[in-house]
């Protein structure tokens, strides 16, 4: 039998999923999670299980709650709308940290998204680039939003009311739509007289039509009860 | 029906232990019938008589209690130890239940509370490695799983209420931290679903390896149902933990591997049943996923009301009914946010209208009255949230056991107040198939921009997401907008006429059946 060689035994690194599957109540986890989150804003990947995982330690252990990396999950979970993220988030935060400026400021533009007043958010982003700016990929993330937004609502609609939405203008926004036409399917028309219209492609939300012959289908399974009296 | 105001368990209402017999409680005297009730008790659990453990459980201990132990506690578990070998996991059922008898009707000191906390932390451990070799009741089962985590809640608020405290506490519980601390309730909770592997169990039934659901999580084949129904029920214990810490979405991951759309272990013990669905729709409530919360609470209202007189002579009736009443305050509540009445069964429905048809109607108006009621109904209805966190004894003391309750109440009126527009614009919505914008800006009283916005705001907050990301429809009104006119698509009733011919034909075949069996002579 061959001698067994000595090789430093490899330190296997568990990825953070596997940390919080293994230790979802272990506060020595905290730092990884912390870490993590770093990488979520360096990579724009998003985990929300983890930054939960996170809020639910600081509120076990409010002594230890990193108030700057709170402010980043925050930015993150305003991100990931129209998921309720960021509603999640502050269920877990306290109060009084709430009370802090910069997250009321976060709780002001959630507001506006909440209720798609893009106008308001965007001036109000604006004045706060320090908060928002930090994290790559905020502009694009509710823009995503805001065209969800308008597709669930629109079947064609207005320039204006969506270069208000997304906050582009002019030239940049011919830019923009060109890459829609290309690659998402949007359609350009002329509206009544005023200017262009944009046709957002179609779903069941903006199409009701379309869900209502899904809706009375039977399952398959449930036919098969039949067989042996069709038989 | 008024609304009680806001009350937390009944353990607060008496601040002080006070003892209400003249006869001195001696907890070393066992009457006679207490002997013969553990000997026997002890004999059955021995001989995995399931049916007769749970009449003595569910019948006897509570007759003994209402007749001998109104106001006094139980022996002491030295004093009955001797009549039962000794036996150590005996002992530790009996003491479990010593203790939750004294939750229940007398008021825990700070010591009894440290007491009962290192006996769970005994009887999980013993369960946890496998050395319990009994069948016991789910009943039981599930009344330890629900005692834990309700003596947790109420250690937490009774910690949290500073201000009251004498030195002689606050030393204790600087010196016991780790009594009923949170991580720990966790990892027994999660130590029992990982030992019991009731994922996997439950993951194996679906492909039919595997029997749990059909025996009710009994087993027939000489082993122990106690590990793993306890592991089943720390599921539900999960839920409402998470619940309990404003943590839905994660309570609902929890509660994931069961499948609550049927029947199962969980609504094998109405007291479970009802937990669960409770905790589940109220979840389903603050992540705005309207019509699951309305389709759950629905199915359960209906089952209590169609079950809940085989349960009048149960300790847990109280508990019933005054879940049953919460839950009719939180179907009010979706239903003011989201209203969607026909999804409602017409006996829960009357009963709903009954009791909250004239608050539904102020609900929807969206003035001062308004948030008022649904403060209230929130209020009523929500769980008894938690501050987890061990108290800052070098700062000044004060009074944190509020501070979960609202947080949570704010936040959930603010998401109200998101939606206080969504009420107008449904009612005019419901009168047209096509108005224009600027007609509809008027009605509201706002102008066309503020028009757009509110019609976006209805689409968002009529659309959630679920946890594969995809977006599910709640909304009662479908309607789109092309440029400047808003169309509004008629909902036709959605009925399911299909599965109803399905089960029209089944019936027929099965008459027809009959009929040819029938021998003319």
């Amino acid at each position: 039998m061959g001698r067994e060689r000595e090789t430093p035994r490899q330190q296997v690194p568990y990825t953070v999923e596997q940390l919080i599957a293994v230790n979802p109540y272990n506060p020595d986890i905290l730092p990884d999670l912390e870490a993590y989150i770093h990488e979520q804003v360096s990579s724009q990947t998003y985990n929300l299980d983890a930054n939960l995982c996170l809020l639910r330690l600081y509120q076990f252990e409010p002594g230890r709650m990193n108030i700057q990396i709170v402010a980043r999950i925050l930015v993150k979970a305003l991100m990931a709308m129209p998921a309720p993220d960021f509603s999640l988030c502050l269920f877990l935060i306290p109060e009084r940290v709430q009370m802090e400026e910069q997250f009321k400021t976060l709780i002001v533009l959630s507001h506006y998204l909440e209720t798609a007043r893009f106008r308001q958010f965007w001036d109000e982003a604006a004045k706060n680039r320090s908060i928002v700016e930090v994290v790559p990929g905020f502009e694009q993330a509710i823009q995503e939003y805001a065209i969800h937004a308008l597709s669930l609502t629109y079947q064609k609609v207005p320039r204006p009311v969506l270069a208000e939405a997304i906050n582009i203008e002019g030239l940049s926004l011919d830019k923009f739509l060109e890459h829609q036409v290309t690659h998402s399917g949007w359609v350009l028309e002329k509206g009544h007289g005023r200017g262009q219209l944009i046709v957002l492609p179609r779903n069941e939300f903006n199409h009701p039509d379309l869900k209502k012959n899904a809706a009375d289908t039977i399952p398959l399974e449930h036919v098969t009860r039949i067989f042996p009296i069709l038989s | 029906m008024a609304y009680e105001p806001y009350t937390r368990d009944y353990d607060e209402t008496y601040d002080e232990p006070t003892s209400k017999t003249d006869v001195p409680y001696n907890p070393m005297f066992v009457p006679d019938s207490v002997k013969t009730f553990v000997v026997i008790l002890y004999r059955h659990i021995r001989e995995k008589n399931v049916y007769e453990i749970y009449q003595m459980y569910e019948g006897s201990f509570h007759k003994l209690s209402e007749r001998l132990f109104k106001d006094c506690p139980w022996p002491s578990v030295e004093a009955i130890a001797p009549h039962v070998d000794n036996d150590h996991v005996f002992c530790l059922l009996y003491q479990e239940m010593w203790y939750r008898h004294l939750y229940a009707r007398l008021s825990p000191t700070l010591q009894h509370r440290i007491e009962s906390w290192d006996n769970y932390c005994n009887l999980f451990q013993v369960v946890l490695h496998g050395v319990v070799n009994m069948q016991l009741p789910n009943q039981w089962l599930w009344d330890m799983i629900d005692e834990f985590i309700y003596q947790f809640q109420s250690f937490c608020q009774y910690r949290a209420k500073l201000k009251n405290k004498t030195d002689q506490e606050i030393a204790l519980l600087r010196q016991y931290d780790q009594v009923w601390n949170v991580y720990g309730v966790f990892n027994f909770l999660q130590a029992l679903v990982e030992k019991s592997m009731i994922i996997q169990i439950l993951e194996q039934e679906k492909e039919g390896l595997e029997q749990f659901t059909a025996t009710d999580g009994y087993d027939y084949n000489g082993g122990s149902n106690v590990l793993k129904v306890l592991g089943y029920f720390s599921i539900v214990g999960l839920l409402r933990v998470h619940c309990l810490l404003g943590d839905y979405y994660t309570g609902l991951k929890c509660l994931a591997p069961i499948d609550i759309s049927q029947p199962g272990v969980y609504t094998s013990v109405i007291g479970s049943h009802i937990t669960t669905i409770y905790h589940y729709g109220f979840a389903n409530l603050m992540l705005r996923r309207y019509v699951e919360a309305i389709r759950e609470f629905n199915k359960v209202l209906l089952y209590i009301m169609k079950n809940k007189q085989y349960h009048q002579k149960s300790p847990q009736f109280d508990q019933i009914l005054k879940k049953n009443e919460q839950m009719y305050a939180l179907l009010a509540v979706c239903l003011s946010l989201c209203p969607q009445v026909k999804l409602i069964e017409e006996n829960v429905n009357n009963q709903l209208r009954e009791k909250y048809g004239d608050k539904m109607l102020r609900m929807q108006r969206y003035d001062d009255e308004a948030y008022s009621l649904y403060d209230e109904a929130f209020s009523y209805a929500c769980p008894k949230f938690i501050t987890p966190s061990a108290p800052i004894y070098e700062e000044p003391l004060v009074n944190y056991n509020q501070d979960g309750y609202r947080l949570q109440l704010k936040l959930f009126l603010y998401e109200v107040k998101q939606q206080q527009l969504l009420s107008g614009i449904r009612s005019f919505l419901k009168l047209y198939t096509t108005i224009s914008i600027s007609k509809l800006a008027s009605f509201m009283e706002v102008d066309e921009p503020t028009l757009r916005t509110i019609l976006m705001t209805y689409k968002h907050k009529t659309h959630s997401v679920d946890n594969d990301g995809k977006i599910v429809s709640n909304a009662d009104i479908e309607f789109y907008v092309n440029e400047d006119i808003v169309h509004v698509v008629e909902s036709k009733s959605a009925k399911q006429y299909g599965d109803h011919f399905m089960r029209q034909i089944i019936k027929f075949e099965e008459i027809i059946g009959e009929l040819d069996r029938v021998k003319m002579d």
